[in-house]
């Protein structure tokens, strides 16, 4: 324990002088660089508008008013079109993240020289393109529409996945494993019986999650034509008509919401 | 062992697996609705196969088109983006964090009064539900095209994330430890710095790095809108049928994703 002489008095510290300084001088090399970042942003920033930017928000506000509610009816089908795209999507991500997720794994994989490697490559690629960058390619492969929608959101998901079901299957409990190992099972049996079962409750926790996080994404994949409500969301916003877009964004707020509630309550079922 | 079977001799005793689902009644009710559910969405899905069918030499000849990277051509362009990426990504989020630390202190319910705690549970909740695309739309509409609006969004972004996983940290904060604080008399700024801060350090020092490297790569995206940041490289790139500096672009954000992914799991490992 720490403790300090204050006029021959012990008094109590809670970190010795050597890990105060040290986070001191920590805190102050994150102060530089961020004072350092901060300069080099304000001298590409244009300050003139910045300060004008609370004049422009109520400006948008009150065109974006009253919401115009009878446009929801066109809404209808495309807010079932993103609902779809972000389940199939998910749905196609752990197809394939299952597979990648036993590769990367330590304990699983077929080879820790070879197929790991190319699997942690697998995950990190997809976790690092965005499903934006995704369906800018895949619509000039497969055309505009849902189905570019559905792959983007498919192969965004599959890092995520699998990063998070190979955590869990490299955190089981290998005792289990070893019983099942122990009665003769092959090893697709120690598999099903032994590893699965343990890996069931992450791997539905995870399919729930990432559906969540797949509906936010899919409603701006309509922006480079894959699909779903950001279609309407740019070409609104690009005739200047505020008070549709003011209607699309409470839909896409309770959307949002809904979902969030619902995987939350599934989530508490199965953990 | 959970088998239905064992109790009713007379039938073949074989053990099955317990099902995640207790109630068999309500399994088979989820399975039908996926099957219903599925058959609908894929009847709207619309797949135009003479067209994926077109596309696939397309997408062949477009793939192809991506080899060999160009590094050299656009490098100053690139290495521009790529500054204007990594200080948009380190000012947002150090003060996305700032920013996040009373929102998120607000939004625990064992340390907030109610209207406090349902202000600040609103604000979280409409941060997380817009995706940083549409965020960052409206940004540079209002703060015009440039990094700032990047920097806007990404803040915004952080603080819904980091102020709802803050507050549900803190809610599972071991309570015994706060009590003990307390009952040394401690103010209540004393009171979060030596009870509830040591608790929920080491987990935040982790994910301030993770979302250091979300806002790295959402801020990759931001371009597309106009936000700043090696998106607008990339999105040039696109736009110019440059698809070789495109390809070295991705390479270059999937490899320095890699480079953080790795130097955070050491940090968070020395953290923790």
């Amino acid at each position: 324990m720490p403790i300090a002489q204050d006029n021959g008095q012990k008094v109590w510290k809670r970190r010795d002088r050597r890990t105060q300084l040290s986070m001191w001088a920590g805190y102050f090399v994150t102060t530089l660089i961020f004072v350092w970042c901060w300069q080099l942003m304000s001298e590409e920033t244009f300050w003139d508008f910045v300060w004008d930017a609370p004049r422009q928000a109520a400006d948008m506000a009150s065109r974006m008013v009253p919401p115009k509610w009878d446009y929801i009816n066109v809404l209808w089908r495309t807010i079932w079109d993103t609902i779809n795209i972000a389940t199939l999507g998910t749905i196609m991500a752990l197809f394939l993240a299952v597979p990648t997720a036993f590769c990367a794994a330590r304990n699983t994989t077929p080879s820790a020289a070879f197929v790991r490697p190319i699997a942690l490559f697998v995950i990190v690629s997809s976790r690092s393109i965005n499903s934006l960058i995704w369906a800018l390619i895949l619509v000039a492969i497969v055309g505009p529409g849902m189905f570019a929608g559905v792959i983007a959101i498919g192969l965004r998901s599959i890092g995520f996945c699998a990063k998070l079901l190979y955590e869990a299957i490299e955190e089981i409990d290998e005792s289990q494993v070893e019983a099942i190992t122990a009665t003769g099972a092959s090893k697709a049996q120690v598999l099903v019986y032994g590893i699965i079962p343990q890996i069931l409750p992450a791997f539905a926790g995870i399919s729930v999650f990432r559906w969540d996080i797949n509906i936010r994404e899919s409603t701006i994949l309509g922006l480079v034509g894959a699909g779903g409500i950001g279609i309407y969301l740019s070409s609104s916003i690009a005739t200047l008509a505020w008070t549709q877009v003011s209607v699309i964004l409470l839909v896409i707020i309770a959307t949002v919401v809904l979902s969030e509630w619902v995987s939350a309550k599934v989530r508490h079922a199965i953990i | 062992m959970t088998s239905t079977s064992e109790a009713t001799p007379g039938k073949s005793r074989r053990w099955h697996r317990p099902p995640l689902i207790k109630r068999p009644l309500l399994r088979w009710c989820l399975w039908l609705g996926a099957g219903i559910y599925l058959a609908i969405a894929f009847g709207t899905l619309e797949v135009n196969w003479g067209r994926v069918l077109e596309g696939i030499p397309r997408g062949q000849k477009f793939i192809s088109g991506f080899f060999p990277p160009d590094f050299v051509t656009n490098i100053d362009e690139i290495i521009n983006g790529l500054n204007e990426s990594l200080w948009m990504t380190i000012t947002s989020t150090v003060v996305g964090i700032a920013l996040s630390i009373p929102i998120g202190l607000g939004a625990a319910r064992n340390l907030a009064p109610a209207p406090v705690y349902y202000f600040c549970r609103s604000v979280l909740a409409i941060s997380r539900s817009f995706q940083e695309v549409i965020v960052a739309i409206f940004m540079v509409k209002l703060f015009g095209f440039g990094p700032f609006a990047g920097f806007i969004t990404l803040v915004i972004a952080t603080i819904g994330f980091y102020g709802k996983l803050l507050a549900e940290d803190i809610e599972d904060m071991d309570p015994v430890q706060a009590e003990a604080v307390k009952a040394t008399g401690s103010s209540w700024l004393q009171w979060i710095n030596y009870a509830v801060q040591p608790q929920v350090m080491p987990r935040m020092i982790g994910l301030g790095l993770y979302r250091l490297d979300i806002n790295f790569r959402e801020s990759a995206v931001l371009g597309i809108v106009g936000a700043g940041g090696i998106g607008v490289v990339l999105n040039n790139a696109f736009d110019q049928y440059d698809y070789q500096t495109a390809a070295s672009v991705l390479l270059i954000i999937i490899g320095i994703v890699m480079l953080v992914e790795y130097s955070s799991g050491y940090i968070r490992k020395k953290v923790q």
